[in-house]
C-alpha cells in the first residue's frame, strides 16, 4: 500500500469537498477498494471515509417503500427484522454477498458505485426497480448501471440511499463463482402490479434486464413461461470459470429458480 | 492403555498457543535493527536480462542496497540444485540445470526473482524493488508440457528437447507380451491437474549474521532445516555448515511446499552479512502462488490388460511430467521413484511397464506436494480399475477383491515389496458402513429429485517413510532418509526429546510425548519435544512423506530403550538387585518377585548425583542418542467410497456420503489421525472438483489469487465417516505405517469414479467443475440420444 491521506468527515457535504479535488477516493466498506490499494494497483492520495456520516445509515420502510442508507452493511440488510420481513428476497441476497468478513465491512452504496460486473446488489437494484438517491439527485435503477465498474455517478456524487419498491413477490437465484463467490450468475426476479424484471448480474459486462422473459413472464408468472427462451452467448462474458455458452444456459436456470423460489 | 500413551485420543497439547496467537512463526521473529528485502521478480514467462538499473531505486527514501545475480556470483552462491539423479533410458544422467537464487541471464518463469532490494522498512523496500529498471529482451514462451519438448523454444542450453531426462521402469517385452494375451485392454487419457499447495503461513525467512562469531543465522518456514544447512552449506556456499543455523520455529502447514530451499531464504542470509543487520522476508499470498513449488502436474496415458475372466495380466503408462522451469529440490524423483513404483497399486500385477518424460517449460517448479507421486499413480491405478470392470460388466468391488494382493510379502514388478495388508478387510468394511447394497435404493431416490447419484471407489497403497537409505542411494538420492533421536532425562525425571522430524500441523509435541508417556510412564505434560534448530538437534531428515511416526518416532524408541537399559542398571544397584531380577513397569522399576520398587524420576535423579552406583562401571547422567534406518518403506493402504449427486441442470457435483476405512498399521492418536485423514480428503476432494492452476500461452499464472484458484470449503465436504483396520507394520517395532498423506491419496479417484459413475460414461477430467460436468452431462445426454 503507498501512502495516502484520510479524513473523516461528518457530514456529506464536507466529504463532497473533500473528494472535489485530487486523487481521492470515496471509503464505503473498502471490500474491493482495499485491497486493491494493498495489491499496489490503486493509489489514490486521499481516502474520504464515509462511516462516520450519521444520515448514511439505517434501514427504514416508509408505506410501500423500504429506504436503506447507502453505508449500511450487508450484514445488516441480511439480519434486519424489516427487511427480512418486507423485502426477504433482499436479505437473503445480502446474506449471500461474499463471506461473512465481507458482509460485515462491505457496504450498499459501495457495491453499487462500484458495479462489479458479477456483484449481488446492482441485481436487486435493478430487479426491484431502485431509485438511487445521491447527494445532487435521484437517479432510476434503469439508468444507474452504465458499464462494466461503469455508472452514471458524476464527480462528487455521493450515494446516500436506496429506495426499493417493495414487490408482490421476489426473489434470487445465484451461482457461486466455486473461488470468488461473486456471482457467475445471478438473476433477481420481481413482480410488482405489472411491472415484472428480470435483472441478470455475473454474466455480462454489467447487470442487464432480460425483455423476452420479463413479457414470458408477464403472460404468465411461471418457470414453465421461460423454457423456450434463451440470452443470446454472444453478448456475455467468457473466462477461466465459465464459457458464454455456460452462463448463456445457467440465466435460464436461474431465472427459472428464482421465479420458483418467489 | 493408560490415559496419554499409545492409542489415546489426546488432545494436542500445542494447539493451546495457536489458537490463542502464542505461536512463534517465523515472521514473528524480530531482530534489532533488521532491514526488510523485497523481490523484484520477472515479469516475463521467458526474459533475458540485459540490464537491472539501480539508479532510481537507490535514491528512494529507506532503501539501503540492492543485490543482482551478478551479486551472487561474485560471492561464488551456487544455484539451487536437484538433490535426486535420474539417468534416462538410454543411461544418460538427467539434465538438471541449477536455479540462481537471482537471475543470471535469464529469468524463466513468472515470479522468478531477478535482484533484491534491502529497505528499512518493508514499505521502502517493496518502493525501491518498484524503481528499478529492468531491460528485458522477452522470448516466446513455452507453458504447455506436451508441447515443449518439439517445440523451437529452448529454456536451456544444457536440457535438448526442454526434457530432463526419458526414464523407465519395468519389464518392456514382458508387458508388451502380456498385452498380446489380453482378452479385453482399457485405455484411458488422463491428465493430474496442476495444483497450488497454498499453506496458511506464507513462506517467510530471517537472515542474520554475527560479524563477532562468523556465524549466520537463518530462520526459515521449512519442514527440514537440517537438510536447509547442507544444501545451503555444501551447495549453496552461503556458510559453512558450523557457522550456519537455521532454525524453523512454528511453521504453518507445509503440504511438501516446504520442504525445499528456495532463493529467498538464501538471499536473506547472504545479504544480511553483506549489509551488516539482519534481514527479514516474508511473502505476500501472490507471490506465494507464483513462487512455492506447485504440485501434481501430470499428462499421462495408461492400459490395463485383462484375461476373459478379469484377471489383471498386465499395466502401461507413459507419462509426461512438468517440472516447471527448473528442477526443484526433490523433484526429479517424484515422478519417477514415488509415482511409477506405486503402479501396482494393492493389486497382484505380473507385468508392470512404465516410460515417465519430464520436461521443463516457462512455469513455477513442480514438486513434491502431499502425496508426491503416490497420488498420481493412485488415479492412474484406480481409474483404470474401476473403468475396466465397468467395460466388463463385473461389479467393481468384486472385480478389485478378485485382484488384490492376498498372501504377504509381495514382491511388486516396480520395485516394491508389500510387507503387509489385508485389503479386502477395509474394502468390506467400508461397503458396510456405506451400505454399498443399498446404494441402487439411494440412486432411485436421488433420481425421483432431479439429481444423478453416483458412486466411487478408491482402493489405494502408498509408500511412507521412503527408505533405506542403501537403497535410496542407489536409487540417486542426493541424501539418506533415516531419522535421529535424543532422550535427555532431567534430573528431577521429565524428559526432553530432541528429534530431527519437524513438526508444521501434524501434532509431534503430542504423539511423540505419548510414545514417551506409554515407555517412561510418565505423564506427557513431563515430556517436551525439541525440534527445528539445528544448534540444538545435531542433525535430521524432518517431516515429509508421512515418515515422522514410522521412522522419526522409531528413532525415539529406539534411544528410550537404550534410556531403559541404562536406568535398570542404575535401578539394580538402588534396589540392591541383579539387573536380570529387575522389572519395568508403570514408570516404575521393582524387583521381581517384592514389594520393593523405585520410581522413573527417583532413577533420574540418582543418575545424576551418581552417588549409589559405581561410576567406574555405570556413567553418570541419563541421555541417549540413536538414528534409525528402516529396513523397508511402510505400506498404508486402505478403501475410500464417495457418493457424489450431480444437479444435471447446473453441472453442481454435491459429495454426499464419504467413508473412509484406512489401515495405518498402529495409531499413537486416533484424534489426530482422523484429523489428517479429514484434511488429506479436503484436499483431494479440492483437486478432484475445485483446484487447478491455469497459465495462459504467454507463462502469466491466470489464478493467482483466491479469487481464481478454487481452495476447498467446509460447505464443499460432507461429514466423513473415518475407520480403521489394522494390520502392524512389520519394519518398525512401533509397528507405524504413517497417516499424513494417504487421504490426499485416495480421495481424487474416488471422486471422479463417482461422478463418472453418475454420468454413465468416462468423458471428464480434474478439476470436475460445474461446467466440465454440465458439458459432460450434455455428451452423456447426446450419446443417448444417437
Amino acid at each position: 500500500m503507498y501512502e495516502f491521506a484520510y479524513h473523516r468527515p461528518n457530514s456529506v457535504r464536507k466529504a463532497a469537498s473533500l473528494t472535489a479535488s485530487g486523487e481521492a477516493k470515496l471509503l464505503a466498506g473498502g471490500q474491493t477498494l482495499l485491497p486493491t490499494m494493498k495489491q499496489r494497483l490503486a493509489a489514490p492520495d486521499a481516502l474520504v471515509d464515509l462511516a462516520g456520516i450519521e444520515v448514511l445509515q439505517g434501514i427504514e420502510l416508509k408505506g410501500r417503500t423500504l429506504h436503506i442508507g447507502a453505508m449500511t452493511r450487508h450484514a445488516d440488510v441480511a439480519s434486519n427484522a424489516t427487511v427480512r420481513e418486507a423485502l426477504p428476497a433482499l436479505a437473503s441476497l445480502a446474506g449471500g454477498i461474499g463471506d461473512p468478513h465481507v458482509r460485515a465491512m462491505g457496504t450498499l452504496g459501495g457495491s453499487i458505485a462500484n458495479n462489479d460486473p458479477a456483484a449481488d446488489y446492482p441485481a436487486a437494484c435493478l430487479g426491484l426497480g431502485a431509485t438511487i438517491v445521491t447527494n445532487k439527485r435521484r437517479i432510476a435503477a434503469d439508468d444507474f448501471f452504465t458499464g462494466m465498474f461503469e455508472t452514471a455517478l458524476e464527480d462528487g456524487e455521493i450515494i446516500t440511499k436506496v429506495l426499493f419498491p417493495l414487490p408482490r413477490r421476489a426473489a434470487y437465484a445465484k451461482f457461486d463463482n466455486p473461488a470468488s463467490r461473486y456471482a457467475l450468475v445471478g438473476v433477481f426476479v420481481s413482480k410488482r402490479g405489472r411491472d415484472i424484471r428480470v435483472a441478470v448480474t455475473g454474466a455480462g459486462p454489467c447487470v442487464f434486464r432480460v425483455p423476452a422473459m420479463e413479457e414470458a413472464l408477464g403472460r404468465r408468472f411461471s418457470p414453465k413461461s421461460l423454457e423456450d427462451i434463451s440470452v443470446d452467448a454472444g453478448d456475455l462474458n467468457s473466462d477461466i470459470h465459465a464459457s458464454a455458452e455456460y452462463r448463456a444456459h445457467l440465466v435460464g436456470v436461474m431465472a427459472r429458480r428464482a421465479v420458483l423460489a418467489t | 492403555m493408560s490415559k496419554t500413551g499409545i492409542g489415546a485420543p489426546v488432545r494436542r497439547l500445542e494447539d493451546h498457543r495457536f489458537i490463542t496467537g502464542a505461536g512463534n512463526y517465523t515472521d514473528d521473529v524480530n531482530i534489532a535493527g533488521q532491514a526488510y528485502a523485497a523481490f523484484a521478480r520477472s515479469e516475463h514467462a521467458h526474459a533475458s536480462v540485459r540490464k537491472v538499473d539501480a539508479s532510481k531505486a537507490m535514491k528512494v527514501a529507506g532503501v539501503v542496497a540492492v543485490f543482482t545475480g551478478a551479486d551472487l556470483e561474485k560471492d561464488a552462491i551456487g544455484p539451487l540444485p536437484a538433490g535426486w539423479m535420474i539417468h534416462s533410458k538410454d543411461g544418460s544422467p538427467m539434465n538438471a540445470p541449477g536455479h540462481p537464487c537471482l537471475v543470471q541471464g535469464k529469468a524463466r518463469y513468472v515470479g522468478d526473482p531477478i535482484a533484491v532490494v534491502i529497505g528499512e522498512t518493508q514499505a521502502a523496500a517493496r518502493a525501491g524493488a518498484e524503481a528499478l529498471e529492468i531491460d528485458y529482451d522477452v522470448h516466446e514462451a513455452v507453458t504447455d508440457m506436451m508441447k515443449t519438448a518439439s517445440s523451437p523454444i529452448q529454456l536451456h542450453d544444457g536440457a535438448p528437447k526442454n526434457t530432463c531426462y526419458e526414464w523407465e521402469l519395468g519389464d518392456k517385452a514382458a508387458t508388451a507380451a502380456a498385452f498380446k494375451q489380453a482378452k479385453h485392454v482399457t485405455k484411458l487419457q488422463i491428465i493430474n491437474n496442476r495444483l497450488v499447495p497454498n499453506a496458511m503461513e506464507p513462506r517467510s525467512a530471517v537472515g542474520d549474521y554475527d560479524s563477532g562469531t562468523g556465524v549466520s543465522t537463518v530462520y526459515t518456514t521449512s519442514q527440514n532445516p537440517h537438510v536447509a544447512r547442507l544444501v545451503m552449506s555444501a551447495f549453496l556456499n552461503v556458510a559453512p555448515e558450523h557457522k550456519l543455523r537455521v532454525i524453523a520455529p512454528d511453521v504453518g502447514g507445509g503440504f511438501g511446499s516446504k520442504i525445499y530451499v528456495y532463493p529467498e531464504e538464501v538471499v536473506c542470509t547472504w545479504a544480511a552479512k553483506k549489509v551488516g543487520r539482519a534481514v527479514k522476508w516474508t511473502a505476500e499470498r501472490t507471490e506465494s502462488f507464483i513462487t512455492d513449488a506447485h504440485g501434481r502436474d501430470h499428462v499421462t496415458t495408461a492400459e490395463l490388460a485383462t484375461d476373459e475372466r478379469g484377471k489383471i495380466l498386465a499395466l502401461r503408462v507413459h507419462t509426461t511430467a512438468n517440472l516447471g522451469a527448473y528442477p526443484s529440490l526433490f523433484a526429479t524423483c517424484v515422478p519417477t521413484y514415488l509415482y511409477a513404483t506405486l503402479l501396482s497399486g494393492q493389486y497382484d500385477i505380473p507385468a508392470i511397464y512404465a516410460e515417465v518424460d519430464a520436461v521443463y517449460t516457462n512455469t513455477v517448479p513442480v514438486d513434491a506436494y502431499r502425496g508426491a507421486g503416490r497420488p498420481e499413480a493412485t488415479f492412474v491405478v484406480e481409474r483404470l480399475v474401476e473403468v475396466c470392470a465397468r467395460e466388463l460388466g463385473i461389479d467393481p468391488a468384486t472385480f478389485r477383491k478378485r485382484n488384490f494382493v492376498k498372501k504377504f510379502p509381495h514382491q511388486t514388478p516396480v520395485i516394491m515389496m508389500y510387507d503387509a495388508g489385508d485389503y479386502a478387510a477395509s474394502l468390506n468394511k467400508a461397503c458396510d458402513i456405506i451400505d454399498y447394497k443399498g446404494f441402487g435404493k439411494r440412486k432411485r431416490e436421488a433420481a425421483r429429485r432431479g439429481k444423478l447419484r453416483g458412486i466411487g471407489f478408491s482402493t489405494y497403497i502408498e509408500a511412507c517413510g521412503i527408505a533405506p537409505s542403501a537403497a535410496v542411494g542407489s536409487l540417486g538420492a542426493g541424501v539418506g532418509l533415516w531419522e535421529s533421536a535424543e532422550v535427555r532425562v532431567n534430573p528431577t525425571g521429565n524428559v526432553e526429546i530432541l528429534t530431527g522430524s519437524h513438526s508444521h500441523g501434524q501434532g509431534h509435541e503430542t504423539t511423540f510425548a505419548q510414545l514417551v508417556s506409554e515407555r517412561l510412564g510418565i505423564g506427557i505434560d513431563q515430556v517436551s519435544i525439541v525440534h527445528g534448530d539445528t544448534d540444538k538437534v545435531q542433525f535430521g531428515m524432518g517431516t515429509y512423506g508421512s515418515r515422522s511416526g514410522a521412522v522419526g518416532m522409531t528413532a525415539i524408541s529406539k534411544a528410550l530403550d537404550k534410556v531403559e537399559a541404562k536406568a535398570k542398571k542404575i535401578a539394580s544397584h538402588l534396589l540392591e538387585a541383579a539387573e536380570a531380577d529387575i522389572e519395568f513397569k508403570d514408570g516404575a522399576f521393582s524387583v521381581s518377585g517384592t514389594d520393593k520398587k523405585v520410581t522413573f524420576p527417583e532413577v533420574a535423579l540418582n543418575a545424576y548425583v551418581a552417588h549409589k552406583f559405581p561410576s567406574s562401571e555405570i556413567e553418570p547422567g541419563l541421555k541417549e542418542g540413536a538414528f534409525h534406518d528402516p529396513a523397508n518403506f511402510t505400506f498404508p493402504a486402505g478403501c475410500h467410497i464417495c457418493e457424489i449427486e450431480i444437479d444435471p441442470e447446473t453441472g453442481v457435483s454435491e459429495v454426499v456420503n464419504w467413508v473412509a476405512v484406512d489401515d495405518f498399521g498402529i495409531v499413537i492418536n486416533p484424534m489426530i489421525v482422523e484429523g489428517q485423514v479429514h484434511g488429506g480428503i479436503a484436499q483431494g476432494v479440492g483437486q478432484a472438483l475445485l483446484e487447478r492452476a491455469v497459465y495462459d500461452d504467454s507463462g502469466q499464472l491466470v489464478t493467482a489469487s483466491y479469487m481464481d484458484y478454487c481452495m476447498p470449503r467446509a460447505d464443499n465436504l460432507p461429514s466423513f465417516k473415518v475407520d480403521t483396520t489394522v494390520t502392524p507394520c512389520p519394519s518398525n517395532p512401533l509397528g507405524i505405517k504413517g497417516c499424513g498423506e494417504a487421504g490426499a491419496i485416495a480421495a481424487p479417484p474416488a471422486v471422479i469414479n463417482a461422478i463418472t459413475d453418475a454420468l454413465g460414461h468416462e468423458n471428464i477430467s480434474m478439476p470436475a467443475t460445474p461446467q466440465a460436468v454440465w458439458q459432460a452431462v450434455r455428451k452423456g445426454m447426446a450419446k443417448a440420444a444417437e
